[in-house]
């Protein structure tokens, strides 16, 4: 590699060509103030907080846009870089809603946080916001543009990473905003509601509806019996808002946790995640044998069924009629359990945490309901919803003991954790499937990646001498490219797995902000960690599934599952 | 320096001469004959020529024009192109669409030699979308170089093939700062993009790129026919050549002169613009356009030269001169000129986006006589972090006759301000 002698701060280092000035310092320990940057995006150098001195250049420069060349003198801290900085933020602050103590944000926002380390308590400029309306109109997302700063991140992602490009700059000059086209509501729009934005947004202009006071309610009322579900994903990322590393498996402090806020019972997401595999798994097994449409298409990512359902519609014969496990599990709890523990569904309160904003949509579905009004899911609480409401009820994370989930729905095999993890439900399902079929165990998968198709992965498997080809996806920029050769009858696959968000549901838009390629690798490193450490690493194998069929269920595909855990969609092109 | 001409018609000396609209009448008037010599030499050979003749930019930074050329030459990718840029939008300027209505070819052959000399194929003409009729006029002289063989393929039986298009601009002034050009020809919003080091490296499509002004391009055919050495002996050691100054404001006599560079700007307002009307004085006079300097009348005697200028941090940009008598209200001038700046910015950083915005509130706050010692504080600390931290020209150079008021004419400030807060 070719390496560069520069100095930053009289400090001498070697660095790599093609490194930025923002990178350079941090290996000599310095930790430039960013705002725009963000590590796995294009370089937009708009915020102009990072700008540094750089010996012989005529003004300051931006340090996350500048690479450093050979024999190049940095200095980060100097009284011209110090006062810029100050006035680059007393700036934003002035155009800015600029009330931390009543904010969704307060202690988790980029911008609260340099203008504390830079010592800015005030803006010396005259505040000239003008206040907009905070767009609600979506059950997942909240836009309030009065704490935008520009930065142009959501942007990127929507469009770079999604595919969508919802929202974009709008005017110019002193006017310019960042909000969907014509100024529309969210909801008007074809937005996901993936949540994508909210994660890399370092301000509080884009977060989830935040529904933590219904839950409280709930929780309060003594005639409600409230259960609360928990998502794979969850359990490798709750950690990091309370500092831990990333990647840390709490399952166990997160089961205390909830118990701790006083959930009735607390029910783990895996096991309709076995339940789906084994529904999904004969619904594929079905398709084959029957001539059905083909690939068939995973139907578990919410804010994917919300892309297809307006983007291509007439895709959605592919797409599997298995609802997503959170939703099945809504289902069984007010169709099957409530029963079950002699109570109607009218007393029970059903919360699921979930990585997710789409989740929030999917739960409001009319079709996800006993009729209309009594939801199967009450409220869906995302990840960063429960931590903070482990912090305003005063819950130690880092201290809290182990539990362990509640039965019946707490036992749950390997193949239901890797769902939160890209290409998981492909795994999860072809171990059911391939020893439905042959009798034998199934060896690693060999996924390889796709030539010419960036992002896209197939495999082959021999299903007793009939080959079956898979494929999986994640992102919808990478989706929008697999149901173009599928529309033009080039897909030749019999069954992908589609993620909306990138990484899977690790990556979810419920997830810590402030997410990255290299944490959401530390998440999947830990889901697959724990599918490991679980005795029971198939679904057809969870005993506890096994029994509610017996009971219940009777079989997969049969009556009652058609009637609880199937589903319908609908053409909502836009 | 003492010989310099003030009146030195080189690139004007056609002007009304001939008609635009005549092809034959620019090639009788020895057009395209640098193109011909041109197509003899090596690419080497031009660049070299232009780098003698010390020519620099017209369109206002005054980069050395065979510099970038032999970078462009030099870098590695392809297809290169060449932009001719004709957005000119800087107030005051309206030397560009004078080149472009009165003697078309001349632009045309000076890109043309450029594109050989760079080896480039494709060649665009950014023109500024009000330039209705500029536009039509460089769209004909297009249509008969091509006829001619002066353009497309083969040109002159050379073996070498180039072609222009037309491009024009319906955005704003910051579509001519020459990254926002680029991502508005790729059709994106014209908005200054950061982007890797130089448009010669990584221009259009991030392919190499040579970006020069209009007048710029004039220069060239002239460098070729009298060559580099002899060329670098008009005006001074450091700005050779002539220049294009639009003349404008409190003037007798209002317009487009050619002057040999080393010429004081007293003489262009007393010997060209016959002076002020109404014998007033005169209190002030803006360099450049907008965003140029504004100097005091005792100043005057300076010379259009990059390197005296330079000493006293001023530049003459593209060449707008704007002459202001002692009725004017300097601080209405500022708000009208950050006024301008506040509606051109493209919105993208900080410190010009917001920073104009709190500049006009500032500057409101002394014309209502409600500033306080520590407005002006601010208000230079502010003006310091726009120059400072702006991505582009734009924002960089918004505040410039601000500040250069606050050097020249401090009491305009001082005097309003009504209250020594700490
Ligand atoms: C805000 C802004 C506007 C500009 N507008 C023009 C313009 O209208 N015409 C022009 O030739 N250069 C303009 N420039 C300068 C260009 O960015 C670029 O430097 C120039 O076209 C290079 O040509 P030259 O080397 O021949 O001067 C502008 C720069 C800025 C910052
Ligand atoms: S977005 Fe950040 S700076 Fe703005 S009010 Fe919220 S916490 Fe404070
Ligand atoms: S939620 Fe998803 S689709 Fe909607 S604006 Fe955000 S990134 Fe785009
Ligand atoms: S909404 Fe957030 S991410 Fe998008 S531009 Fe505004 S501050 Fe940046
Ligand atoms: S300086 Fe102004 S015009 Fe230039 S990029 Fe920044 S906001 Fe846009
Ligand atoms: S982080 Fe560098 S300009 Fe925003």
């Amino acid at each position: 590699m070719n390496m560069l002698n520069i100095k930053i701060n009289n400090k001498e280092i070697k660095v790599a060509k093609g490194t930025s000035i923002l990178n350079a310092a941090k290996e000599v320990g310095i930790n430039i103030p960013n705002l725009c940057y963000h590590p796995d995006q294009e370089v937009k150098a708009n915020c102009r907080v990072c700008v540094v001195e750089v010996h012989g250049a005529k003004t300051l420069q931006a340090s996350c846009a500048t690479e450093v060349k050979e024999g190049m003198v940095i200095r980060t801290n100097t009284q011209k870089v110090r006062q810029a900085r100050k006035v680059v933020i007393e700036l934003l602050l002035a155009n800015h809603d600029m009330d931390c103590t009543s904010c969704k944000k307060n202690n988790q926002c980029g911008l609260q946080e340099i203008a504390a380390n830079i010592g800015v308590r005030e803006s010396r400029f005259e505040n000239v916001l003008e206040k907009q309306e905070i767009d609600t109109s979506s059950p997942a997302i909240e836009r309030d543009p009065n704490k935008c700063i520009r930065c142009g991140r959501c942007i990127q992602m929507c469009t770079e990473v999604q595919g969508l490009a919802i929202l974009d700059y709008v005017g110019r000059g002193g006017l310019v905003d960042i909000k969907p086209a014509f100024g529309m509501y969210l909801n008007n729009t074809a937005c996901v509601a993936c949540g994508q934005c909210s994660v890399v947004c370092p301000v509080a202009a884009i977060t989830e509806k935040e529904d933590i006071e219904q839950v409280w309610e709930a929780i309060n009322n003594p005639n409600k019996t409230v259960i609360v579900q928990t998502a794979p994903a969850v359990r490798v990322s709750l950690g990091e808002e309370f500092g831990m590393e990333p990647g840390k498996i709490v399952t166990g402090k997160l089961v205390a946790s909830l118990r701790a806020l006083g959930f009735d019972k607390i029910f783990d997401t895996d096991f309709t995640a076995d339940l789906t595999i084994i529904e999904e798994g004969h619904e594929l097994l079905k398709r084959l044998n029957e001539g059905g449409t083909l690939p068939m298409l995973t139907s578990c990512s919410p804010g994917w069924i919300n892309f297809i359902e307006q983007y291509y519609p007439n895709l959605l014969p592919h797409l599997s009629s298995c609802k997503s496990p959170q939703q099945m599990f809504g289902a069984l709890v007010k169709g099957y359990y409530a029963e079950k523990i002699g109570k109607s569904p009218e007393d029970i309160f059903s919360v699921s945490i979930m990585p997710c904003t789409a989740k929030k949509f999917e739960a409001k579905r009319e079709e996800m309901s006993i009729d209309g009004k009594n939801f199967d899911v009450d409220v869906v609480l995302t990840t960063r919803e429960l931590a903070k409401m482990l912090r305003q009820a005063g819950v130690d994370f880092n201290m809290i003991e182990e539990e362990k989930y509640d039965a019946p729905f707490g036992l749950s095999s390997g193949a239901g954790v890797i769902f939160g993890a890209t290409g998981g439900v492909m795994e999860a399902a072809l171990r059911t499937v391939y020893e439905v079929v042959t009798g034998k165990t199934l060896e690693n998968l060999d996924f390889k990646a796709v030539r010419g198709l960036e992002g896209i992965k197939e495999a082959k498997i021999d299903l007793d001498g009939t080959i079956v080809k898979v494929a999986i996806v994640h992102s919808l920029s990478k989706a929008k490219k697999i149901m173009e050769l599928i529309k033009e009858g080039k897909a030749d696959y019999s069954f992908i797995e589609i993620m909306c968000c990138p990484g899977g549901c690790i990556g979810g838009g419920g997830q810590p902000f402030g997410g990255t390629d290299e944490l959401r690798i530390k998440r999947i490193n830990a889901i697959y960690e724990a599918d490991k450490e679980l005795p029971i690493r198939k679904s057809h194998e969870n005993p506890a599934v096994n029994k509610l069929y017996k009971e219940f269920l009777i079989e997969p595909l049969g009556e009652k599952s058609h009637h609880l855990l199937h589903t319908k969609y609908v053409d909502r092109k836009k | 320096m003492s010989n310099i001409e003030i009146t030195k018609n080189i690139l004007t000396a056609r002007f009304d001469a001939i008609n635009p609209d005549s092809i034959d009448e620019y090639i009788s008037h020895n057009g395209y004959s640098a193109l011909k010599k041109s197509l003899l030499k090596t690419g080497e050979e031009i660049i070299n020529d232009i780098k003698t003749s010390n020519l620099r930019g017209r369109g206002g930074a005054a980069f050395p024009t065979g510099i970038k050329m032999e970078a462009v030459l030099k870098a590695y990718g392809s297809p290169k192109y060449i932009i001719c840029n004709a957005d000119e939008g800087e107030p005051g300027n309206f030397k560009d669409r004078y080149l472009m209505e009165k003697d078309p070819h001349q632009i045309i052959e000076g890109i043309i030699i450029c594109a050989y000399a760079t080896d480039i194929k494709h060649g665009y003409i950014f023109i500024r979308g009000e330039y209705i009729n500029a536009i039509n006029i460089m769209r004909k002289a297009l249509e008969q170089a091509r006829v001619k063989g002066y353009l497309g393929d083969n040109i002159l039986d050379s073996g070498y093939s180039f072609d222009i298009e037309i491009y024009t601009g319906a955005g704003s002034y910051v579509c001519g700062e020459e990254f926002a050009l680029l991502v508005t020809i790729e059709g994106k919003p014209g908005r200054s993009t950061y982007k890797p080091p130089f448009p010669t490296t990584s221009g259009l499509y991030n392919k190499p790129t040579q970006i020069n002004n209009v007048e710029t391009f004039c220069n060239i055919p002239h460098i070729i026919n009298m060559g580099g050495e002899e060329f670098s002996k008009i005006g001074t050691s450091s700005s050779t050549g002539t220049k294009l100054i639009s003349l404008s404001g409190n003037i007798i006599s209002p317009g487009l002169y050619e002057v040999e560079l080393g010429t004081s700007i007293r003489d262009i307002i007393n010997k060209l613009g016959n002076g002020i009307p109404n014998n007033r004085k005169i209190k002030m006079v803006q360099i450049g356009g907008a965003s140029g300097p504004i100097i005091p009348e005792n100043m005057l005697d300076i010379k259009l030269d990059t390197k005296e200028m330079k000493k006293l941090d001023l530049c003459f940009g593209s060449g707008a001169i704007i002459v202001m008598d002692d009725r004017i209200d300097v601080l209405d001038i500022l708000k009208r000129i950050t006024e301008f700046f506040h509606h051109e910015s493209c919105g993208k950083c900080t410190p010009c986006r917001e920073g104009l915005t709190q500049m006009l509130i500032l500057l409101d706050r002394f014309t209502d006589g409600i500033a306080t010692t520590n407005d002006l504080a601010l208000l230079e600390i502010l003006m310091e972090t726009m120059n400072q931290a702006s991505i582009c020209g734009l924002g960089q150079a918004a505040p410039i006759a601000t500040q250069k008021v606050l050097e020249y004419f401090r009491e305009e400030f001082t005097n309003k301000i009504c209250s020594t807060d700490s």
